[in-house]
């Protein structure tokens, strides 16, 4: 069962869109290791859209060519209908693509609330000036956006330790806040780099419901790295498999779970 | 017996015999200690966007007063020195941007500093050529800053006040507190802290390294003149300026190369401490002069046994 190739409802009533991101060929090397060769796939507007492979299959370097960490050497991005000329990594994300980590960056010295502030910064225009005398434009704008970031520490449930250093959290609690940095940019196209990784059972799902819930929401565009399959399998709509750099399947996850090139290069092959 | 006396017990009879002496010698160095941490907090601020130690900050005082002065000597009305001095300061900020930070950017911090080195030679070199190496006399009347002087009569004595001192006090004062207002409260402030902490995050959420490192380096440049104005008033503008920069060491080391409170209870610290030492013991027991080590010799005291500094962020390592 593939999906339609025009706007489509999902069959939980989501509505998906028209493609926000394409990538056309693209092909990155550093050196003489080819880290991705000749890959093409397409993301679409309301879609959680999850890429998978084994350990070195390239990724997490899909993830920074998207969004502006690296430069392929061949093949173009198309982003909101046109090409996207290379750009430095802030100002994709003043295009509006947000993105996490995979081993979590975030501004450690700093409280939650700041952190999930920092991800405002695009929608803050006050200039150097401005802030410098602080009273009318800058206030306002402060006021404003400290409400916005209000609602997505409501959102995702941390409220609690709003004022807490970021680096006392445990290790899904930081996860948790990345996502809410990402989030408070209301970003177009939200990059997930193994939003799961070391994190046990219980952190995991509610992860999950997060990520959900997210795309429910706000109907934000997610495309995500995953190691754990059964992950995978139940969040996304559409599933890119990679392996040694290039694509090898590509589709809802029923079709890519029952694909044999899929099957023996990530999931095995099963015994007889 | 006489050696211990005077080590334990005189300074400390001298002190309580003659409180309005003790206040002048505080005042004195509370003064000298709000310049060390001005520079200071000029170190921190750098280091804390950007991870480079910026050896230049102190030729940036010399430069920064050098040019003003030139610029004054020129024909160049005062006040609008100060200014032209300032838009030099930001050309300067975004020269080193250009030149120096952009092409090191993920060098290791090593070649940073050696850079910052560079940055200082070149800085030296170009203050003369352009402004000559004799020594000038800071323009404080032309500036409108007071030099009289106001006795207070307390504590069974006179205190007296230099009002070039009470005004370095007091604009230290203000830069400092705006200073820190700015880090806190603004989009500008919060994205300099964030970038100290981690750039791919940084850049992740549309953080501009080049936009924030010129804003980091033209504040940098902003206390520079002002410490410029304040130490150059008291002891003329020449190129041995630039010492009193690497009095801001000591300091880091007590306050931790991350914390603005740091730099500058460390600076007041130091000041302070360092004239007491000198009046109460160096000059009794050693024979004086022991301002121009003291801040190191208690810099190395402490890191004995805090090797983060006094206010540093505490070394926690993961086994």
């Amino acid at each position: 069962m593939s999906v339609p190739a025009g706007p489509y409802l999902t069959e939980d009533g989501r509505q998906i869109g028209d493609v926000l991101m394409e990538m056309k060929n693209i092909t990155l090397k550093f050196g003489g290791v080819v880290a991705i060769k000749d890959i093409s796939f397409d993301i679409r507007e309301g879609e959680i859209r999850a890429i998978i492979g084994p350990n070195g299959a390239g990724k997490s370097s899909m993830l920074n060519v998207i969004s502006g960490f690296y430069h392929p050497q061949e093949g173009e991005v198309w982003y909101k209908g046109s090409v996207r000329p290379a750009m430095k990594p802030f100002e994709v994300a003043r295009q509006g693509v947000g993105r996490t980590f995979q081993n979590i960056a975030l501004f450690e010295g700093m409280t939650v609330l700041d952190n999930v502030m920092t991800g405002r910064l695009t929608h803050m225009h006050a200039s150097v000036w401005d802030q410098a005398i602080w009273w009318g434009k800058a206030e306002r704008e402060e006021v404003f956006n400290r409400d916005q970031v209000e609602k997505v520490i409501d959102f995702l449930e941390i409220q609690a330790i709003r004022k807490t250093p970021v680096g006392r959290l445990p290790y899904g609690l930081k996860k948790r806040v990345e996502l809410a940095r990402a989030l408070a940019a209301e970003p177009s196209l939200l990059l997930l780099d193994e939003p799961m990784a070391g994190m046990n059972v219980e952190e995991k799902e509610d992860m999950s419901r997060f990520i959900l819930d997210v795309n429910d929401e706000f109907g934000t565009t997610i495309a995500l790295i995953e190691h754990d399959m059964g992950v995978v399998m139940d969040l996304s709509d559409r599933v890119v498999v990679m392996d040694y750099g290039k694509k090898i399947g590509d589709g809802t996850p029923d079709e890519v779970r029952n694909d044999q090139a899929v099957i023996d290069a990530y999931l095995g092959v099963p015994h007889e | 017996m006489e050696l211990l006396n005077k080590i334990f017990i005189a300074p400390f009879v001298d002190m309580v015999a003659a409180p309005d002496f003790l206040m002048q010698v505080l005042w004195e160095g509370l003064v000298s200690g709000v310049l060390y941490s001005l520079i200071a907090l000029g170190f921190v601020l750098i280091y804390r966007s950007s991870r480079i130690f910026n050896f230049a900050q102190g030729i940036m005082v010399v430069f920064a007063a050098l040019t003003l002065v030139g610029l004054h000597e020129m024909g160049v009305p005062a006040w609008l020195s100060v200014f032209l001095t300032l838009a030099v300061m930001f050309g300067l900020a975004v020269s080193v941007e250009r030149i120096v930070l952009r092409p090191l950017v993920g060098q290791p911090d090593i070649i940073l500093f050696m850079a910052t080195i560079g940055i200082t030679l070149f800085l030296i070199g170009l203050g003369e050529i352009i402004f000559g190496g004799e020594n000038k006399q800071m323009i404080t009347k032309e500036l409108g800053i007071p030099t009289g002087s106001t006795d207070f009569d307390i504590l069974g004595g006179y205190v007296s006040f230099q009002h070039i001192d009470i005004t370095a006090v007091a604009v230290a004062g203000l830069l400092v507190t705006s200073l820190l207002l700015f880090l806190n409260k603004t989009r500008m402030g919060r994205a300099i802290r964030a970038l100290g902490d981690d750039h791919q995050a940084a850049l992740s959420v549309g953080i501009s390294l080049q936009t924030i490192w010129i804003l980091v380096w033209f504040i940098a440049g902003i206390i520079a003149l002002v410490t410029g104005i304040a130490w150059g008033s008291r002891a003329g503008v020449s190129f041995a300026l630039e010492v009193i920069a690497y009095k801001a060491l000591p300091v880091l080391m007590l306050g931790g190369l991350e914390s603005i409170q740091g730099a500058i209870i460390g600076g007041l610290m130091i000041g302070m401490l360092e004239k007491m030492f000198e009046i109460y013991w160096g000059q009794p027991i050693l024979g004086g002069n022991t301002e121009s080590w003291f801040a190191y010799m208690l810099a190395l005291v402490v890191l004995l046994f805090r090797p983060q500094g006094l206010f540093g962020e505490k070394i926690i390592e993961r086994v």
